[in-house]
């Protein structure tokens, strides 16, 4: 066990948790005032929610005994075998706690990210089974997949902090529900302006800091792998906010606030897989890129006609699939992309977002189609109207 | 007595009300509204969706004074409002029928 690296990643297991809450005030500012809350509200309670299961099974099943390298056992159910030392521990430099929690702050994002597509339009009681459901049937497997000794962590796909386990598959949930639960009442015929994006900018704000614990504690060290990331992390959001904002310029005539907030969170998305793999210079090309391909993926939305609200498809699911490919790309920092002349580390990227895709969506869609069958998953256009703060949570976010 | 409702731009709250001050009106409400007319609304852009919107924010004055006084308020007013721009706003006059001071039980032009 090292003391610094288990200071370093608890610090980072911090910096993760506040990404949620944060998500929470991006997406909450991006919704009409009368939603703000349930918006919120799909964020904030997945740290409840996930760490509970997390700890129950999440975790076992997806850092558990590998079982044909498609699920982990149940060998660290109610964290059976998860403490103080690092006995067992994936990190064998960290005491398996430490591990663990860091783990359960992916987790709980991830979730939160989908929840997205769905704003303004979910009933609460059928989110927060399908959530429950999606994280036992999609992230856990996913994870395993990647990190927990699974098939594609076996083949060689390169995923330095989760832009297949995390971004893919929220983007890939996204769409498939984005689909499956229609459009919001009005949508076509009514605005649906951000109410406060002064709270979206603060919310991206904080996603940019936490998103130094995603990615530098990633490198599960306190070390120069760790810096690495970190300013990979930091060079390509920067750059990617600066793209967004000129391909907007260059298109509709005006720089945004909004514009500059959306570019720097594709950034994020886009580096996560390649944040430990890539050197800095390469982050910057990667974000340039994020930016003008994701502002290109929110348009492309409109011309689909689904509606997925707050553009998770386009920025979180477009974004970590760019940003998988380029990683298969530009890896020359312990892993040879096609710059550095294996080719087939690009083929092996492709596998993976393929499959990804596929399983996210198809599992996302069963799940789906069983909590809306039985519990029911789309508030009616009265409860719509009326706002899903009051219709689902008897609240209203301002007095005035 | 006259209502006299001066709807217009927001800027344009301290000097209309500067003005009519100055000319010996003694109270007025003021709320803020949305509404348009021939200035029609704005453009919004939000991640490339463009979407028009109809209502632009003005504040509306509402004085209540004695018949032979209203012309020279809605004057006042107007010349105070005016920028000479699309969009500066409306003046309505109506009569009113009653005032009632609530205080002292007051009535008509006493209770202005």
């Amino acid at each position: 066990m090292n003391l610094v690296d288990n200071a370093f990643i608890l610090i980072c297991a911090a910096l993760v948790m506040f990404m949620t809450p944060g998500l929470a005030l991006f997406y909450g500012g991006l919704v009409r005032s009368k939603n703000v809350l349930a918006t919120i509200m799909q964020s904030f309670i997945m740290l409840g929610l996930v760490s509970v299961l997390w700890a129950i099974c999440g975790y076992s099943l997806s850092f558990g005994s590998d079982i044909g390298g498609l699920i982990g056992g149940l060998d660290f159910a109610f964290l059976n075998g998860v403490g103080m030392d690092n006995l067992n521990s994936p990190a064998d430099n960290l005491p398996h706690l430490t591990f663990m929690i860091f783990q359960c702050m992916f987790a709980v994002i991830t979730p939160a990210l989908i929840s997205g597509a769905f704003a303004e339009r979910m009933k609460f009681a059928g989110f927060m089974v399908f959530s429950a459901l999606w994280l036992i049937l999609v992230y856990a497997p996913m994870c395993h997949w990647v990190w927990g000794g699974g098939w594609m962590g076996e083949m060689g796909a390169l995923d330095f902090a989760g832009g297949a386990v995390v971004h893919m598959s929220s983007g890939a949930a996204a769409l498939c529900c984005a689909i499956l639960i229609g459009k919001r009442k009005g949508h076509g015929s009514t605005a649906f302006i951000p109410h406060n994006l002064p709270m979206t900018i603060l919310g991206a704000g904080i996603l940019w800091f936490g998103w130094f614990g995603f990615n530098a504690g990633s490198a599960l060290a306190a070390d120069g792998l760790a810096a690495n990331a970190f300013v990979t992390t930091h060079m390509a959001t920067a750059a990617a906010a600066l793209s967004w904002i000129v391909a907007e310029w260059m298109h509709g005539g005006k720089a945004t606030t909004l514009g500059a907030a959306s570019g720097a969170v594709a950034g994020l998305v886009a580096i996560t897989p390649a944040a430990g793999f890539v050197t800095p210079m390469w982050a910057i090309v990667i974000g340039l890129g994020a930016g003008v391909i994701c502002y290109g993926g929110i348009m492309l939305k409109n011309k689909f006609g689904y509606d997925d609200a707050l553009d998770v498809v386009g920025i979180h699911g477009l974004g970590g699939t760019y940003g998988a490919l380029v990683t298969g790309v530009f890896a020359t920092v312990g892993a040879e992309g096609l710059i550095a002349g294996n080719a087939n580390q690009l083929w092996i990227q492709f596998v993976s977002v393929v499959a990804t895709w596929a399983f996210c969506f198809a599992m996302t869609f069963i799940i789906f189609k069983v909590v809306d069958a039985t519990i029911g998953l789309k508030a009616s256009d009265e409860e719509q109207d009326k706002g899903m703060d009051i219709a689902e949570h008897s609240e209203t976010g301002y007095q005035w | 007595m006259k209502k006299i409702e001066i709807i217009t731009r927001t800027f344009k709250l301290d000097e209309v009300r500067t003005a009519l001050t100055g000319i010996g009106v003694k109270g007025m409400t003021v709320n803020e509204v949305k509404g348009f007319g021939r200035q029609g609304g704005h453009k919004e852009v939000y991640r490339g969706a463009e979407y028009q919107v109809d209502f632009v924010p003005k504040i509306k004055i509402d004085v209540v004074v004695e018949d032979d006084f209203a012309s020279e308020v809605v004057e006042a007013a107007t010349k105070a409002a005016q920028t000479g721009q699309v969009g500066d706003g409306k003046i309505f006059v109506s009569p009113v029928e009653e005032v009632v001071r609530i205080r002292t039980g007051e009535t008509g032009d006493d209770a202005i």
